[in-house]
């Protein structure tokens, strides 16, 4: 197995065909847009906070398949934590993608999408949910691009 | 197809001597051949000087190169007058230069500009900003989901008020060549201007701006075997003499003084400051390159691996090829994969050596009326083979079951 195919295996594959969380949330307390204008890619992140705690989170849009398995897996992973956890988590990620190294506490399954780094182009995929996030969490009303 | 040696060609590219590298972005980009590359390194070499400046021999050298590039540029597009050949960075500065020189001096609110959905964004951002500052009205003739434009209501989108028709020849995206000789013609009956976006066509068809008679027509180097920095603004003389300077700076003055200058003759009006005279030389060189081989043997040989893709795209499973079903189309396709975006599908081809180009290409109306954010495109030139093709293919099955069998 090549880099490529060790990066987009299972985990990945399962997110881009099956997306976790993939669905618009009526009224969110939280929500904001991100763009890649390098590919195209649009996404729309909502989410619903309630006494500082991510209650519900979801994600719309197109885009391929690691944006979309970094979307959907970030859904998952930020159920449930508290906005300075999930601002945490964003460093974490962050770091993890352009060093390669999955090394912080918080990363868990996320560790998936560590092998990015490897391939330059596609660190923007990875990232913009994640900054996406970022600015639904900060509501920062401009479209989210990453760079 | 007797007189057309690939291998030969290929053999004057430098860059495939990397023979794991499957190049099918000609439409971004093309290779050089060590003849431009050559060019470049003998006049930075051996007569590098400034132009149109200097009393010693290596500058009048210089001038001299200078103005044989541009003499060829001439007679490549068949234009009787080299005064009509203004240099500038690319089409996408020519585009730019009419819309400062001519445009905003020209045009006022409620006229109109004709574009189409077509256009690459450097043929529609630049007529925005006009449209933003004066008032005028951008328009635009729309395009078929296959492809082509619609042409229906032309006469309807054409009114006394147009002023300006602004067409791509051959789309960035489909491939698809465009009747512009029929444009320019129906243009021509409420006397609007006509500006011609060749940078497609000019690598492979014979432009003759005598036999268009557009006013305007723009190309670059690079996609034609020339430097980047380099393209062309062609324009009727007299049009260019009445339009005032793009940029103020050196070379383009005849007279300075404190209170007032006075503008050197055409083109040099528009060509403000040291030219880009290294990119005009390699310019100069792949024209003399794509002559040696014959335009016409050139356009034969691309429709050819033209024809060959299309036959074995089509025969994929759950390939989607936009445009090229009807009229005339030539080396530039667009498609997608079912189930695997364009973005990882470029990505799964690279590991194979294999280069295209995933994106909307800048070309987001057209991505918008498809309903797609992107596509991968292939685009081929003199130097790519049949057996290109079929590594592409090949690559592109092996990476759609990668995909499903996960």
């Amino acid at each position: 197995m090549n880099e490529l195919q060790e990066l987009y295996q299972q985990v990945i594959i399962d997110h881009n065909h099956n997306p976790r969380n993939f669905h618009e949330i009526e009224h969110p307390s939280h929500s904001a847009k991100g763009h890649n204008p390098l590919c195209g890619d649009k996404i729309d992140i909502y989410l619903t906070i309630k006494e500082n705690i991510i209650t519900e989170v979801s994600f719309m849009g197109s885009g391929c398949a690691i944006s979309k398995a970094s979307s959907s897996l970030m859904t998952e992973a930020l159920i449930g934590k508290t906005v300075t956890e999930a601002q945490k988590l964003f460093d974490s990620v962050h770091n993890m993608i352009t060093s390669g190294k999955a090394d912080a506490e918080d990363i868990g399954k996320l560790a998936v999408l560590s092998g990015v780094h490897k391939f330059p182009a596609r660190v923007k995929c990875a990232i913009l949910p994640w900054h996406t996030m970022k600015n639904a969490l900060e509501k920062k009303t401009q479209t989210a691009i990453t760079e | 197809m007797s007189k057309f040696d690939v291998n030969k060609i290929r053999s004057d590219f430098p860059v495939f001597t990397d023979k794991s590298l499957v190049y099918l972005d000609s439409a971004a980009t093309t290779q050089k051949p060590k003849q431009v590359i050559d060019a470049v390194s003998d006049f930075y070499s051996n007569y590098y000087a400034n132009v149109h400046r200097g009393i010693y021999e290596l500058s009048m050298k210089a001038t001299e190169a200078y103005h044989s590039a541009r003499q060829k540029v001439a007679n490549f597009i068949n234009s009787s007058d080299w005064r009509s050949i203004v240099f500038t960075g690319g089409t996408t500065e020519s585009i730019n230069l009419v819309a400062y020189s001519w445009a905003r001096k020209n045009l006022k609110t409620g006229d109109e500009i004709l574009i189409t959905e077509m256009e690459h964004h450097s043929n529609i951002v630049p007529w925005q900003l006009v449209a933003k500052e004066t008032g005028v009205i951008l328009k635009y003739i729309p395009i078929n989901t296959n492809g082509t434009l619609d042409l229906s209501n032309i006469d309807e989108l054409l009114t006394n008020k147009t002023k300006l028709v602004s067409v791509i020849h051959q789309s960035n995206v489909f491939g698809t060549i465009n009747p512009i000789k029929k444009i320019i013609t129906h243009a021509k009956r409420v006397n609007a201007l006509t500006f011609i976006d060749a940078a497609q066509s000019i690598t492979h068809s014979q432009v003759d701006v005598q036999d268009l008679d557009c006013d305007f027509l723009a190309f670059s180097g690079h996609k034609m075997l020339g430097p980047t920095g380099i393209g062309v603004l062609y324009g009727k003389p007299e049009l260019l003499d009445s339009m005032t300077p793009f940029m103020g700076g050196g070379d383009m003055i005849n007279s300075v003084t404190m209170t007032k200058s006075t503008w050197n003759d055409i083109p040099y009006k528009f060509e403000a400051g040291t030219p880009n005279i290294a990119q005009a030389i390699g310019l100069g060189a792949a024209i003399d390159y794509i002559n040696e081989i014959g335009i016409s043997n050139i356009h034969k040989y691309i429709q050819h691996l033209l024809n060959i893709a299309l036959e074995k795209l089509r025969a994929i499973d759950k390939l989607t090829i936009y445009g090229h079903q009807v009229g005339e189309s030539s080396s530039v396709i667009s498609f997608n994969l079912e189930g695997v975006h364009p973005h990882d599908l470029a990505q799964f081809l690279d590991q194979d050596g294999i280069a295209v180009r995933a994106g909307h290409h800048c070309a987001q109306p057209i991505m918008d009326k498809l309903g797609v954010s992107s596509t991968i495109r292939a685009s081929f030139y003199l130097y790519n083979t049949e057996k290109e093709i079929d590594k592409l293919c090949a690559n592109l099955i092996k990476t759609a079951k990668f995909f499903k069998g996960l």
